[in-house]
């Protein structure tokens, strides 16, 4: 009710000739502008990612115990490796949300800087993680070992299949606007890129005080 | 055949070779031999016509919501005849394998329930329910398409290519053994060493995604895509079942993705999530897949509910009664279904407490479904009641349905649970609900918004027919199945050596012909239908007399529904506008017609579909390059369809306004004014 343009497209024209009155509840002012239905669709897409997520947090609380003999968190999580992996992944979007300005304000040479170092800090995670597998594997603690592991690695490496799946994403962006430029379609689609980037640090933030620091604690 | 012999695998063809080629069962080679003949002769036939290029131009390659909503029902109806003819098949042998083998062996017998299962639920019931709901929410809220209409088609499309996926088990490999749920132990590679669960995990899974993006989809439509004035409180109550349904979709499909991938990382990498080894944990694959299970049932029923609300309102020619305690009673089941899980397995050993919390739930659930009916019947009671196709099988459902939810009462009660679990009282139960509520509703919706689909109205003797033959068929069928129940008899048996159970049996399988009658009279009502479709024309937009904005256009609706987004100002949008149009006696003014935007019909869905199929059917079969190019032809379809430059076409203010012009005459003539009073 506090914004009467809500029901308007972006450029201000009323698109069904209403002449509604500005105190039109939002509900009722007709479909929203197409900007607000993107991200609002992504957002709903991305509150189911959380639950498929929550599904694997789920199975990792049921079999965090279930080592089977096998070794557990404590003895196989090594701290100062995911403490790395975590800087570059906040930092990640931290330029990730630098890129998000340079959009706004037109700035070619700004958005694709920090979009690449977005993408370097991502694959270095990733580095760092498949680094923290083979070397577990290599231990003799890959998934086959036990539920637990089997929990572990199916958790965190759904995490690194969304941030693998997210580089690719992100340099078909920075392609698509390199080649076409700040486009309202393409803006949006980089708005949802965003918007999915952070989710996924919100994800490793519960991973990393789930899994590794609880992990490492008992 | 013996699948279960780890065969040879290559690089090229991974573990496919001609040994998964059942030559030696003639049964489904015959069958597949059938449907292959069928559809090379459609081909062939659509070929001849030169169909084809107006079938891709208009049709496969179609981003609008109402041709993507008739597909979906088009591959549902297809997908019952195949789920209906493995009914036909256990009926049949459960009817004749008293201490003999019958004529189904137990190694087929049981791929035929878990084909069964699998396809009803998901590409019947569930893809029905959404096919309807693409069709009709847009037109009920006064828009033009769904919130993002290229990702409908590419919902649509990896529905269909999971439908296919199962369908190819049929002739190459086998499918699930295991039950429509795969639960593990035995759905694990140790136990089902064959591709069969394989088939059923990728089929499931990428028709997941797109069943999952198709709620997306909707959710966002609903919530950010109506029309001016169409407030929450005056949204017709279809789609208000269809938001909380989506919503369901949202909350629950992910979980179901998520257990069927661990059990996929079980039996391709060697994990235990599930297994009896090392620490893995059967009990919690139940737990999971029952969480995005239940929700599931609601999923299917709150959209049947939402088309009787309309059916049951618009024939006895009264508000819906209680809108608002049926909005209340819709949001109450959404919330609901997710605390009534662990009533699937109260055998599970969870202990008394647990059992009794679950217990308590799931009958609380039954208070806002009774809510409901008492609302339909109160909507009913002093109205002009019309006893048309979609009004029976209504009526038919709130009779069906309350016996259905009775035993489902009873079902709740765990101590009656530990006796009936996995007997065929439960079977009786779950189709007492889903034949007399999900498909009932389907039925109900399919004659009720056919003339708004194709511009005429279907044959209401072949209807009647076919209500009245599927209605006792269902009783006839099913009653059975309690008695068999309370008699002992679990469920899935392929032979049994109880003799006082077969006459029921044969009584059960009786009532299977009377089904497959309603059936075939369902096909007859299309087919007159079609031919008389001259004399069942629908000219007027507007054939049940219907208080919903679907029935404001014309029909079938223009590619953008409607001219002008219609302005709504209070509940029953549409009936508001022909009551003051009655009372004036002349239509409300002419709009301002403007230019328009629509999306560009593209072959993205389709394309990316047709890579979505390939690299399913890679991963059942272990062909790892051709997952590879699955993958990366899915991605390239998508940067193509990203990368162009023009992705709508314009709409000229002067063919608006010609259709409309058309469009208000015929309402002035339904409504019984005078021409000049029109333009």
């Amino acid at each position: 009710m506090s914004n009467p343009a809500a029901g308007k497209t972006s450029d201000g024209e009323d698109p069904h000739n209403l002449g509604h009155d500005d105190d039109v509840p939002i509900s009722e002012q007709g479909p929203a502008p197409k900007r607000i239905v993107v991200a609002y669709g992504f957002w709903i897409f991305l509150l189911s990612d959380f639950i498929l997520f929550s599904g694997f947090f789920a199975g990792y609380a049921v079999l965090s115990g279930a080592t089977a003999g096998g070794p557990s968190g404590r003895e196989l999580f090594e701290l100062p490796l995911v403490a790395v992996e975590t800087a570059l992944l906040l930092v990640s979007s931290f330029t990730c949300g630098l890129a998000g300005i340079a959009l706004t304000v037109r700035n070619m040479r700004w958005f694709q800087s920090t979009m690449a170092a977005t993408f370097v800090l991502g694959a270095g995670f990733l580095a760092l993680e498949a680094y923290e597998f083979t070397h577990l594997i290599g231990e003799g603690a890959g998934p086959g070992r036990s539920a637990f592991l089997s929990a572990f690695f199916a958790l965190v490496g759904c995490h690194g299949l969304h941030v693998l799946l997210g580089l690719v994403w992100l340099t078909t962006m920075m392609a698509q606007v390199g080649a076409k430029g700040f486009r309202d379609d393409i803006e949006r689609r980089v708005q949802c890129f965003a918007l999915f980037w952070h989710a996924l640090d919100i994800i490793w933030v519960a991973v990393f005080t789930m899994v590794y620091l609880l992990g490492s604690g008992t | 055949m013996n699948p279960d012999v780890a065969p040879q695998t290559s690089f090229l063809f991974g573990k496919l070779g001609w040994n998964a080629i059942p030559f030696d069962e003639p049964l489904p080679m015959v069958a597949s031999g059938v449907v292959a003949t069928a559809i090379l002769g459609v081909l062939i036939w659509t070929w001849r016509r030169g169909y084809f290029p107006y079938l891709w131009r208009e049709w496969i390659t179609s981003v609008d919501h109402k041709r993507i909503g008739v597909m979906y029902c088009l591959l549902a109806g297809l997908m019952l005849l195949r789920g209906f003819s493995d009914a036909i098949m256990m009926r049949s042998q459960q009817a004749i394998a008293y201490a003999n083998n019958g004529y189904l062996p137990s190694d087929h017998y049981d791929q035929i329930f878990s084909a069964h299962g699998t396809i009803m639920i998901f590409f019947v019931a569930m893809t029905f329910m959404i096919g309807l709901m693409n069709f009709v929410v847009p037109l009920q809220l006064g828009v033009r398409d769904v919130a993002f209409p290229t990702l409908n088609s590419v919902s649509f499309w990896l529905t269909a290519s999971g439908a296919l996926l199962i369908n190819v088990s049929l002739v190459v490999g086998e499918f699930a053994k295991t039950g429509w749920v795969v639960y593990p132990p035995l759905s694990e590679l140790r136990f089902s060493p064959g591709v069969g669960v394989d088939y059923y995990l990728w089929a499931i899974q990428i028709s997941g995604v797109g069943t999952l993006l198709s709620g997306v989809n909707l959710v966002t439509t609903i919530l950010k895509m109506r029309a001016p004035g169409m407030g929450y409180t005056r949204m017709p109550m279809f789609c208000w079942t269809a938001l909380a349904s989506n919503l369901l979709i949202v909350a629950a499909f992910p979980i179901l993705t998520t257990t069927l991938a661990m059990l996929t990382l079980d039996r391709y990498l060697g994990f235990h999530f599930f297994t009896n080894e090392l620490g893995g944990n059967a009990m919690m694959f139940v737990n999971l897949i029952w969480a995005w299970g239940h929700p599931e049932v609601y999923i299917l029923i709150l959209p049947a509910f939402g088309v009787f609300s309309e059916v049951v309102s618009t024939f006895s020619g009264k508000p819906l009664f209680g809108y608002r305690s049926m909005i209340l009673a819709t949001m109450a089941i959404c919330i609901l279904s997710f605390m009534v899980w662990l009533h699937h397995f109260f055998t599970m050993g969870a202990g008394a407490d647990v059992n009794g919390f679950f217990g308590v739930t799931t009958m609380i659930i039954a208070v806002p479904t009774g809510v409901k009916v008492f609302n339909w019947l109160f909507t009913m009671y002093g109205g002009r009641i019309r006893f048309t196709t979609p009004m029976l099988w209504s009526v038919g459902f709130m009779v069906t349905f309350v016996i259905g939810g009775m035993t489902g009462v009873l079902l709740a009660v765990p101590p009656a649970d530990f006796v009936l679990h996995n007997s065929v009282f439960l079977v009786a139960h779950f189709h007492n609900v889903i034949i007399g509520g999900v498909l009932f509703g389907a039925f109900a919706g399919l004659t009720y918004w056919w003339p708004k689909a194709f511009g005429f109205q279907l044959d209401e003797k072949w209807g009647k027919r076919a209500f009245w033959l599927w209605i006792t068929g269902f009783y006839v069928a099913f009653m059975p199945l309690y008695v068999l129940g309370l008699m002992g008899m679990t469920r899935r048996l392929q032979r049994y050596d109880v003799p006082e159970w077969q006459p029921w049996l044969l009584v059960a399988a009786v009532g299977v012909v009377l089904i497959a009658g309603g059936i075939a009279s369902q096909i007859a009502q299309i087919v007159v239908s079609i031919r008389n479709r001259k004399q069942l024309a629908d000219v007027t937009g507007d054939p049940w007399d219907g208080r919903t904005l679907e029935w404001i256009t014309t029909s079938p609706p223009p590619a953008f529904n409607f001219a002008v987004l219609p302005d709504v100002e209070g509940e029953e949008a549409y009936w508001n506008v022909k009551s003051l149009a009655r009372e004036r006696q002349r239509l409300s003014e002419l709009p301002d017609y403007a230019d328009i935007e629509m999306p560009k019909n593209s072959p993205t869905g389709v394309v990316c579909a047709f890579f979505a199929t390939a690299m399913g059917f890679a991963l059942i079969w272990h062909i790892w390059w051709l997952v590879a190019l699955g993958f990366v032809g899915a991605w390239a379809t998508f940067v193509i369809f990203a990368w162009r430059d023009d992705p709508e076409y314009e709409i000229h203010a002067r063919d608006l306004e010609a259709h409309d012009r058309e469009r208000r005459q015929a309402k002035a003539k339904l409504l019984g004014l005078r021409e000049g009073d029109v333009a």
